[in-house]
């Protein structure tokens, strides 16, 4: 991602405004989440079409601009402007420590189910999400499959109700 | 962790259900929780929301019912749970319970090469698999930043088989949803049109399904000889066959009574709710990302984007038997236009050497090995790639670390999304609309778990 780093750095509401193959990428702290994506709804990017989150547990010394610090988890949310036919998407740092961020299930209700998913496979909560329950694992699952810690093909394979 | 905890041990006690995960009954919920339930929920109003929740008016315990439909329900697609609450034959309130097809394809995609995972997410949308393939192609080809030398002819092919695969996935929503509404000679019907474009399939990538055809740098191999006529054949056939769709269903009253009218969804709800492809036009909001996002060579061709005015299941089946039509317009178009030349890049990185080259060059033979056995470095970045799905907008997200498989890949399935819509479509139905209302949104199962 050499390409984002730029000689004046873009901002769009006080973050600072990317590119990673000529797509816009913004990044966002985690304080000010809420409160930017509100202006993005304003902005005209009425549809949220996917979150996910990425954890760089073995890559942390990835490229990013100045000014954003990496941590471990990473939330990737795919935001379309049916109006303007524009994409942006907004990244935004979670650390090990405090994996947590508030829920955007009230400005895009269609998240819900994704956000369950992140929770489910990576762990990080969601505050103000109206079910935060594991979605695509059983629901007494231990561990969160996507974690680059998650022992891959090395557990014992979990069986729900049998004895432990 | 919350406090719903202790209600999971005593129902894994009771050892049939999946605790948190379900429909929990009303005495559980807070009012303001089974209003966010109801409402599931929407861009509307706190006063709209409230008339909402009151228009069952909280009918007490006693007289509703929770049950379950699915995961073995015929009607339900594949392993898709629905838990209602039923006041006599009324859904209150539904809940979709999903992951039991989760097989963990994307932690799969970490340990594939670039080269190996069309492999991987061609199984999740088993019945668009070359969208799926091409979505990740054209991801990886933007990291690698070759996304504009692909070979005419390779963008041409992977424009023509993934209209017949939308064909294809189409016919087949005819034939399910033929023989969810009751019309059960429909499915025969579907699936007889739809084995013979898999037939086509099956000559050019040697499978019916889940084809690894659609490649980083291009297409596997070349078309066939022949192709034009198998093309022709398919599109001669299919106007007529489409007309007898039209006087068995389209036109006939029974069916319109189950359809019309069911599983109403705004375009609000939807835009809220993220849903796209047929869901999203039957509101009549007219957005297809193949003409307001052009990708590949779509700004080439003419076609219409079909849409509906009333958001109801009729709509939605109405949409893509003509969306079927429309890529047969398109096919059409494609046949005029598809160039000769080279079918896949000729860049030696991510192509291989052609077969013939390794029977008399060691370096060829090395080449080939290593491409296969080790894959292509991608360099680090991340990028999110979005085509038109038969089922919406199916998206790849890959975040590369510079290595030969994908640090994360990630796949953003239309019916993961669309199945949040069917608590809305279903409120204030009738049990036997819940099929219609399923079928109405068309979700494959292997895409929603993944």
């Amino acid at each position: 991602m050499s390409s984002e780093v730029t000689t004046t750095p873009a901002t769009l509401h006080g973050c600072l405004l990317g590119e990673s193959r000529g797509q816009s990428v913004l990044f966002v702290p985690r304080q000010s989440y809420i409160a930017t994506m509100k202006k993005l709804v304003d902005d005209g990017y009425e549809m949220c079409v996917d979150l996910t989150a990425v954890d760089f547990l073995t890559h942390n010394a990835r490229n990013l601009p100045e000014g954003v610090a990496p941590e471990r988890f990473e939330v990737v949310v795919n935001l379309l402007s049916l109006s303007k036919r524009e994409r942006l998407r907004v990244r935004v740092q979670i650390s090990e420590s405090d994996p947590r961020i508030d829920s955007l299930f009230d400005l895009y209700p269609g998240t819900e189910a994704m956000e369950r998913e992140v929770f489910d496979m990576f762990g990080i909560s969601f505050t103000g999400h109206p079910d935060l329950t594991r979605i695509l694992m059983p629901e007494d699952w231990q561990g969160h499959p996507l974690r680059k810690d998650y022992a891959q093909g090395r557990i014992p394979v979990q069986f729900k109700g049998a004895a432990s | 962790m919350t406090p719903r905890e202790s209600d999971a041990v005593i129902s894994a006690a009771a050892g049939t259900n999946e605790g948190n995960q379900e429909l929990r009954s009303r005495s559980e919920l807070t009012a303001k929780e089974v209003m966010r339930e109801v409402g599931a929920v929407l861009r509307m109003s706190e006063a709209d929301a409230a008339l909402l929740a009151e228009v069952e008016a909280d009918p007490g315990e006693d007289q509703t019912m929770i049950i379950n439909m699915g995961p073995q329900h015929p009607s339900t697609h594949g392993v898709l749970r629905l838990m209602l609450e039923l006041k006599g034959e009324t859904v209150l309130r539904c809940k979709p319970i999903i992951g039991y097809l989760h097989t963990g394809m994307e932690k799969t995609g970490e340990s594939l090469t670039f080269m190996q995972g069309g492999t991987n997410v061609t199984r999740m949308d088993y019945l668009s698999p070359l969208n799926s393939e091409l979505v990740f192609s054209m991801a990886t080809e933007k990291l690698l930043g070759i996304d504009g030398d692909i070979p005419e002819r390779a963008v041409w092919i992977r424009m023509l088989l993934s209209e017949l695969n939308r064909m294809s996935s189409h016919l087949l929503f005819m034939a399910t949803n033929g023989m969810d509404i009751g019309a059960v000679s429909m499915m025969l019907y579907g699936w007889r049109e739809r084995e013979i474009v898999l037939r086509f399939f099956q000559k050019v990538t040697g499978l019916r399904m889940n084809h690894n055809f659609i490649r980083p740098g291009g297409v596997a191999a070349d078309l066939p000889a022949g192709w034009r006529d198998d093309v022709m054949s398919i599109l001669d056939m299919l106007p007529d066959r489409l007309g007898e769709y039209d006087v068995l269903m389209t036109n006939q009253p029974i069916w319109r009574e189950r359809l019309q009218g069911v599983g109403v969804i705004t375009q609000a709800e939807a835009i809220a709710l993220g849903a796209t492809g047929p869901i999203l036009r039957s509101t009549g909001l007219a957005w297809d990302l193949r003409r307001d996002m052009p990708y590949m060579h779509y700004d080439q061709l003419e076609f219409d984007v079909i849409v509906g005015s009333y958001g109801d299941a009729f709509d939605r089946y109405a949409i893509r038997l003509n969306e079927i039509r429309e890529s047969m317009r398109i096919v059409r178009q494609i046949l005029d236009r598809v160039p000769s030349g080279d079918y896949r890049i000729q860049d030696k990185k991510v192509t291989p050497p052609p077969r013939a080259r390794i029977d008399e060059s060691m370096e060829a033979l090395i080449h080939h090995f290593k491409i296969f056995t080790e894959g292509f470095k991608v360099p680090e970045g991340e990028v999110y790639v979005a085509i038109e799905s038969p089922r919406g907008e199916v998206g790849c997200y890959i975040a590369s670390d510079g290595s030969p498989t994908p640090y994360r890949m990630h796949v953003r399935a239309p019916s993961f999304v669309n199945v949040q819509a069917l608590p809305h479509m279903m409120r204030g139905g009738l049990v036997a609309d819940a099929v219609a209302v399923i079928s109405s949104v068309d979700p494959v199962l292997g895409e929603v778990d993944r």
